[in-house]
Formats: C-alpha cells, structure tokens, sequence
C-alpha cells in the first residue's frame, strides 16, 4: 500500500501574533513544530504500513526550506521518504491554492491513500485536505477519529457531533485525521540518525510540478481569500455567579441583569 | 572551527529527549525516588527508542550516533531525574565502552550487539571497599583453573547491577604486577558464584540500582577475558575518562532542572505583594546559577566533541565532571533556597534534585580526584 501524509510546519504557540500590517503570522522566535492532527495522521498512516507488508509511507508538506526540520521530524518516526515542495512562487497561498498545489505534486506519485490532518492550528480552515481529494477526484472521508484496514478496504470511524459513523471506502481516497486517530509515537535516536543520513527529503519547484498545475491557482494572486482584517481576541472578564437561587428567584435576578446592561 | 550552535538533526535528538523525559519519566520520577526502585518499564522505553546504544556503531544494532548526542540525551533525562540519567550513562559509558573499546569481534557480537541492541543492561564492577580513589588496590583475584578464571573478591557501589545482565569485572591476574596486573571480565549475571546484594541505601539517586557484588569462585572461561591479562586497568581507566562526560552532562542536567522548577516557582509565589520574581534578589541569582550552568555545558560539550573528533579529551572530561558536579550542588541548594519551605518539601522536586547532586561529585572519580587529573596534567607537581 503506498500512502501518503500532507503535513504543515506551524508554530508552536497557541499565542500567535499577527502582523498588523500584513495580517500575516509573525513566526520569527516561535519554535515549530509539525501540526498536532499532522503528526497524528503520520502515526496512522506508520500502523497502516505496519499491518499491510510492502507498504510505503511518504510525507508530503509545502513551506519555506525550514520545513525541512518537520519532513525529518517525519521520518525519523519512521516515514519512507519525504517530499518538500517550496517556492517563492507558492508564497502567500491561501486553501484553495495550497490544494491545487499540493494535489499537482500528488499526481507525481503513486498512492494508495492520502491522510492529512483534519485542520492547522494556525489556520483552523479544515479546507486543505477535501479541496486536495476535490482535485485528485478521489472519495474523501474527513473527522477520522480511527482507521482499520479490513480486506482491500478501509473503515473509518468519522466523528460526528453525536455520533460515529463507520465508512468503510476503497482505495484510492482521502482521510483527514483528528488527533484521536492515534497517538504519535517518539523517534528514536537512530530513526533521527538516518532522517539526516540514509533518507532524502526530495525538493520540489513550481517547475517539478508545472505541467499539471495552472499558475493563476498559486500563490497570493492564485488566492481567492482575501482577509479584510485580522485580530487578537480580547480576554473577556469573569461572568457574574449568582448562587442559592431558587428558580423564580434566578429568572428575576438575571432579567435585573440584562435590563441593567441595556441588553433588554 | 569553534561552533557553539547544535545542527538540526541535534535540535530533533534533544527535542525528542525531552519529550520523552517530560511525559515518561517526569511524571513517575518523585515515586520511584520514594520506592527506591527503578521503573523496568522505564527502562524497556528507553531501550525502545535508542537510548542505551547512542554513541556505538549500527553495525552493532547500536543507534550510530555520537558521545555529543549522548550528552544531549543525559542532560535531558537528568533535567527530570537523575536516576534515569545515571542508569543509562553507567550502561553506556562504563559497560558498553569497555567491550566496544577493547573486545575482539566475537564478544562484540555476544555481548555488545544485546547491550546497545537494547535487550540487555550493563553494569561496571571496579570500586572495591578498599579501592575508590585508589583503584589501584583491587583485592579481587582471578585465578587461571584449566579454560576458566575463577574470580574472587567483593565490590562495592555497582552501578545498575540490580537488575544488570552483564557485569565487567576487574580483578588481579597477576598480584604482583600491580596495576599491570588487573584485566576485565565480561561476567553474565547468572554466573555461578556471582551474587548481588540487596541495594544500599543512599542519601540521593535512590531510584537507580546500587549494590554489592560478590563473588565467590565464580567461573568465567577465558573467552570472557577482555583484551589481554593485565589490560585491565587501562580498561577502566578508559571507560572513565568517558564515563565523566556522562556525570558531567548529569550534574547539568540536574542542574538546569533545578533552575527550571525554580524558575516556574518565583513566577507564582507573591510575598509582600509581588510575585517574588519581581526582586531583584531572585532575578541575579537565578542569572548567577543561569550563567553557571551554561558554563558546565559548554565544557560538557567541549568534551564530547573531542572525544567525537579522538582527540585526547580525558583532561577536558576530568575538567567538565569537576565544574559540572560543583555547580550542580551550588545549584540546587540555591534553588532550594529559592522555594524557601516548600523547596525543602518532598511536594517538590527539588530536594531531591539536591539530593542526587551531591554524587556527582563523588562517583567516577570524586572532585579531589578530577583535581588530581588536571593538576598532573598542568604538571605542578
């Protein structure tokens, strides 16, 4: 079975500032790390690989040449080989051209299955992973909170807001995994030995993909999102408590408070 | 070229070592500190993920990294705990040296691929009652009977041999050689004649394994003689001298763990109306031990890499032992200090953390004797 993983470099802080200017991330002096979902789905896609012999894993991530440091990360967890697409070009790409990006470098290999996190700590969208199986045209299965190979399929338990749902689907197809789906394992010293010695991180260009990628779908003018405006929330203060409260008492004591508020 | 940053692949090593310390050690460190036992869970994890082969080949099953990468690992679990710290370093440096520095091919494969390959513990039987700083006064004997040697003698302060597989013990093949007259033995725990004591109770490091070895006519077949009669003491001597590398990267490890809980502490607790962080008093100590401990590192990392580049580091790790272990008790004394009553609790760890600093400056050669070592070499004398 020949699996991939898309992975994203963020930062490592649930602090995140933003530049006012240009409503873009501050990352200098945050340490990073792979995306939580990420890591879990790699963890996912190592257990496929360990029931279904002759299987590859390959991780896939799109960033600036330090995101190296998280493709190595990935394989020395024990992932096959690791793919860094980086380009000036795909700079400033919001979901949409991230996907078509990431899904041209996908028809460049083989797979069987792709898992990608559910969503990116510093994003939140949850868009990357279905927009890449919309481009591949390939089933897709999101919210994977656990992942069984049974036969030539695959179930999947999607988590849902009161309930679970079991998909069994074929292959090929597309998972987004939740944290849950698995606990990520540690490297080991030797796996970070040969991360850095014996397995290549292969580096692709906007040139390596061109011939299935439309440039007016990359980079920030292949963007359709615009941002009007980014902020940090404001801490809100502590809310009122009002205890030993009959009922009635409750619902006269909270009317009070909204009149008083104006909110009625 | 001097270079003081660590490269990538070093940033991930510790990365991961601190992440394993943080959620596998960290957690259970005060209850086996308290039970006087180590956690053979403990242990099988971290032969799981590569932590009791670090520096020896992958020809070996080792992990093929390097004695800098194995400081990093030292530092990261002592930071937690300095049982764990020493438990892996005695296996490493002390045991796993002596076979990989000195054994033929045939012991290699016996006895170091099980060792690092992560399915067998090693422990170093030098320190006798009569012989610690002088570890020339070995009263252990070994005796030629036929294809065996039958060892005689007792030691003292085994590191990790409660629970060790496999034991190098030196003892006199020639009594009246002197040093020229000690060798080493690779001796299998279930060897007849053999026998470990319970473990002696002691003021820190309470979690790792120390006992007394005895033995009593044990038979070992010279195959097990490592290198040639009278190697010995140059064995030992050499296991040592990287031995301290290890204690060195301990003493800091305690050390910057002490100064981490500490830091954690001053941030929280008010006394007259500030967060006792806001004192100047607490911000240059804390700068002072800061400082320190950064100094310890550095040398602990100079000694690595000489050893890593074979050059003669035997004086830069008699150096980075005696500073790192001096500062390692500065250290968590003031940081005890730091904590006031609490610190002197067992709710925190940092009693204990003074507590298992004192031996750095004791075992593997005690400061006085680190002193001996660097004075010779500045030849004073």
């Amino acid at each position: 079975m020949k699996i991939v993983v898309c992975i994203k470099q963020v930062p490592d802080t649930t602090e995140v500032r933003l530049d006012p200017k240009s409503n873009t991330l501050i990352r200098d002096g945050v340490p990073s790390i792979i995306n939580p979902d990420d890591k879990a789905g790699i963890e996912a896609a190592l257990r496929l690989k360990e029931k279904v012999e002759d299987s590859i894993v390959t991780v896939m991530c799109m960033g600036p040449p330090q995101a190296d440091a998280a493709l190595r990360e990935a394989l020395a967890m024990g992932c096959d080989d690791a793919v860094l697409l980086t380009d000036k070009a795909f700079g400033g790409s919001d979901t949409w051209a991230t996907s078509s990006i990431i899904a041209s470098a996908l028809k460049k290999l083989e797979f069987d299955v792709i898992i990608t996190g559910r969503q990116a700590i510093d994003g939140d969208t949850a868009q990357v992973g279905p927009q890449i199986a919309e481009h591949l045209g390939i089933p897709q299965v999101c919210y994977a909170e656990k992942i069984e190979i049974k036969e030539d399929k695959l179930l999947i338990w999607r988590q849902f807001e009161d309930r679970c749902h079991i998909i069994k689907v074929g292959i090929p197809c597309l998972i987004t995994a939740l944290s849950e789906v698995a606990k990520p394992r540690y490297m080991s010293v030797g796996g970070i030995v040969d991360a850095y010695h014996t397995k290549e991180v292969m580096i692709w260009s906007y040139e390596d993909i061109m011939d299935t990628l439309d440039v007016s779908n990359i980079g920030l003018k292949g963007s359709p999102t615009r941002v009007t405006k980014s902020f940090t929330k404001e801490a809100k203060g502590t809310g009122a408590v009002l205890k030993n409260l009959t009922d009635d008492e409750a619902v006269t004591a909270i009317m009070a408070k909204f009149k008083e508020k104006h909110i009625i | 070229m001097i270079g003081f940053t660590l490269s990538n692949e070093r940033l991930l090593q510790r990365q991961m070592f601190r992440d394993f310390a943080e959620h596998e050690i960290k957690p259970i460190a005060s209850q086996m500190d308290e039970e006087e036992r180590f956690s053979m869970d403990l242990l099988k994890k971290l032969q799981k993920y590569g932590m009791m082969g670090i520096p020896y080949d992958k020809a070996y099953g080792g992990e093929g990294a390097d004695i800098l990468t194995y400081a990093l690992c030292i530092e990261e679990l002592s930071k937690v705990d300095g049982s764990t710290g020493v438990t892996v370093s005695v296996h490493t440096s002390l045991c796993c040296s002596c076979i990989n520095d000195f054994s033929n091919e045939i012991q290699k494969e016996k006895y170091l691929r099980p060792l690092v390959e992560s399915s067998k513990i090693g422990c170093f039987g030098l320190t006798e009652p009569g012989a610690g700083t002088d570890a020339s006064g070995q009263k252990t004997t070994a005796g030629l009977d036929g294809d065996f040697y039958l060892l005689n003698g007792q030691k003292v302060f085994t590191t990790n041999s409660g629970f060790a597989d496999i034991f190098i013990i030196f003892a006199l093949t020639d009594p009246s050689k002197g040093t020229r007259g000690i060798s080493a033995f690779i001796v299998e725990r279930d060897t007849p004649g053999l026998e470990v004591s319970k473990d002696i109770p002691r003021m820190g490091i309470r979690a790792a394994s120390n006992a007394e070895v005895a033995l009593i006519d044990a038979r070992v077949h010279k195959d097990n003689l490592i290198g040639v009669e009278g190697l010995g003491y140059k064995i030992a001597m050499n296991a040592l001298a990287g031995g301290r590398i290890g204690i060195g990267a301990q003493a800091v490890g305690i050390a910057q763990g002490a100064i981490d809980e500490a830091v954690k502490y001053v941030k929280e607790r008010k006394q007259f109306g500030r967060r006792i962080s806001q004192f100047q008093n607490t911000q240059f100590k804390l700068a002072e031990l800061q400082t320190k401990v950064d100094a310890a590192r550095l040398m602990v990392w100079r000694a690595a890499a000489a050893k890593d580049n074979h050059e003669n580091f035997a004086p830069l790790a008699a150096m980075c032992k005696y500073y790192a272990s001096e500062v390692a008790n500065d250290v968590t004394r003031a940081c005890v200090q730091l904590l006031g009553g609490y610190g002197y609790t067992r709710e925190y760890p940092i009693e204990r953390m003074h507590r298992d600093a004192k031996i750095t400056e004791i075992y593997e050669g005690t400061s006085e004797a680190m002193k001996m070592i660097i004075s010779g070499l500045m030849k004073i004398n």
